[in-house]
């Protein structure tokens, strides 16, 4: 594993043209947008891609025939919203083992206009166990973890809505965040009530977006266009797909396998980061991850949000794209938290650019912290 | 006339999962157990997730557990289910150890009223000729 580490970079990365509500950009075309825009971000051509990733309505044969690639390698793991940070090191293995030269993991998503998609669910399970009583939609499935979370640790509404508003002093910095004015605690506790725990602005935005992220092995990532940007460490890890099974609720074990193998494979602690990405579907997400991931105890990941640390000038700086609660949340967000730490690494975030960034994490989940992926970025070998 | 529907009927029912809707049509909680390491388990599948044995069989569970978690659903997020809001999303721990999602019923929807590890018991709602679901209420 640790002959991994350092063998790869991520070498280009980008958002499709627009993101936000877009009725008249396809699936398909925020896709083709985000790899044109990020293999040009690279230095390289589209045909240059020979290893193609993604997840989603569409398969990778599917992307490769839209780019008018032949790929000669494909992983189409589909685990939710985290499956593109858990390709950032099925892509290091693939490139490393020489399987393929240029990949490109590829998201796009008209998650809020849902133009040229066709929705076909699995629903085996949640049919039959779930949907007769209500389920449907996350919202009605992580506010069980995070009301359990609240049982046991004695965390409260007001901690939950401190993340959101430290998510939207930064969506302030970020030109492409879709709300960004300043919000208050009582903004977020005096929003429409959904799904307790759950006000409005605890839950992610619904937006149509496509991103992608080019990785080459280290030596030809020095040719490429811009700093390289190398993947450190990589994990990942699944638990369940219904939250009932879910055995350590509130802690999550996948995210707990997934952070420790990127953090052995890249050598590093909870103390090396400058700067960390974690998947916020939910306020509550962050801190629960914090905590399974080891940097706080049980119930105390809230501490990074009151005591400030997370905020822009804070002490570890957490979401600074302005996150899927501020900045955009298409469905499945994992490709946008890697954009923005890539981004953090080369020094591009101009207003909201944390200082000396040399060391990155991020995590994503699936599902209800059912899948996590865990990546560990940095420009320095 | 068939009355109207309030709930979406599970969809679609999997062959290995017969002996649990068979038995709620009964007015019975069963529970898919493993022969070889005796934990119950559910949802119901053909070998157990506890010792991966494949010699699974049924039991009948007591019908009494904890309300391991709930939310407040203010709105419904599927048209097909219209049951007015606010109504109680329940995660129930049984005693016999699965989770399974239901309803909390016979409460006030109010998070100042219900709380996590409250005991509650099965109740037993027929939807169709076919389909009975347990639902759950604070234990009397």
């Amino acid at each position: 594993m640790k002959d991994l580490s350092n063998s790869v970079a991520i070498v280009g990365v980008d958002e499709s043209d627009e993101i936000g509500k877009l009725p008249d950009v396809s699936l398909t075309s925020l896709h083709l947008q985000a790899v044109h825009n990020a293999v040009a971000d690279a230095g390289l051509k589209i045909s240059d891609i020979d290893g193609v990733f993604t997840a989603g309505q569409h398969s990778p044969a599917m992307l490769g025939e839209a780019l008018g690639i032949t790929p000669r390698y494909v992983d189409g793991t589909s685990v939710g919203g985290c499956s593109f940070i858990m390709m950032v090191g099925h892509a290091v293995a693939a490139l490393h083992h020489g399987l393929c030269d240029v990949a490109v993991i590829s998201h796009g998503e008209s998650g809020r206009s849902g133009t040229g998609v066709t929705r076909a669910r699995d629903t085996s399970l949640s049919g039959q166990y779930e949907m007769p009583y209500g389920f449907g939609g996350a919202p009605t499935y992580f506010g069980m973890i995070t009301n359990r979370h609240m049982h046991e640790y004695g965390t409260t509404l007001e901690d939950w809505a401190r993340v959101a508003v430290s998510t939207r002093a930064w969506a302030g910095l970020n030109p492409k965040a879709m709300f960004r004015d300043p919000i208050t605690v009582e903004d977020v506790l005096n929003s429409p009530k959904l799904f307790y725990p759950f006000n409005l602005l605890n839950i992610c935005l619904v937006t149509d977006a496509g991103g992608a992220v080019v990785l080459t092995r280290a030596e030809r990532a020095k040719d490429c266009a811009k700093k390289p940007v190398y993947v450190r460490g990589a994990g990942e890890g699944t638990e369940h797909t219904l939250v009932t099974n879910m055995t350590d609720m509130p802690m999550s074990k996948a995210t707990a396998i997934s952070g420790n193998k990127a953090f052995e494979m890249a050598g590093v602690t909870h103390g090396d980061f400058d700067h960390i990405m974690l998947y916020d579907a939910f306020s509550s997400g962050p801190p629960m991850m914090l905590e399974s991931l080891g940097f706080a105890e049980p119930g105390e990941g809230v501490r990074f949000f009151d005591e400030g640390r997370s905020d822009p000038g804070g002490s570890l700086p957490i979401n600074t794209n302005g996150g899927g609660l501020s900045y955009t949340h298409s469905g499945m967000y994992g490709i946008f938290p890697i954009i923005e730490a890539v981004r953090q690494q080369r020094g591009e975030c101009g207003d909201r650019q944390v200082p000396g960034v040399k060391c990155s994490l991020v995590n994503g989940m699936g599902g209800m912290l059912s899948a996590a992926g865990t990546i560990v970025l940095s420009h320095e070998t | 006339m068939e009355p109207e529907l309030l709930r979406p009927l599970p969809k679609p029912m999997t062959p290995e999962a017969k002996p649990y809707w068979d038995g709620l049509r009964e007015g019975k909680l069963m529970l898919p157990e493993c022969n070889d390491c005796g934990k119950a388990f559910f949802y119901p599948r053909i070998a157990c997730p506890n010792c991966h044995s494949r010699n699974v069989g049924w039991v009948q569970a007591s019908g009494k557990g904890k309300l391991y978690s709930f939310q407040i659903a203010y709105r419904a997020l599927n048209p097909a289910f219209k049951i007015p809001p606010p109504y109680v999303l329940a995660m129930v721990e049984l005693e016999e150890g699965p989770r399974l999602m239901s309803n909390l019923i016979n409460v006030e929807a109010d998070p100042d009223v219900i709380k996590c590890d409250m005991a509650v018991e099965v109740v037993f709602e027929k939807q169709t000729d076919e389909v009975t679901i347990p639902l759950f209420q604070p234990a009397s």
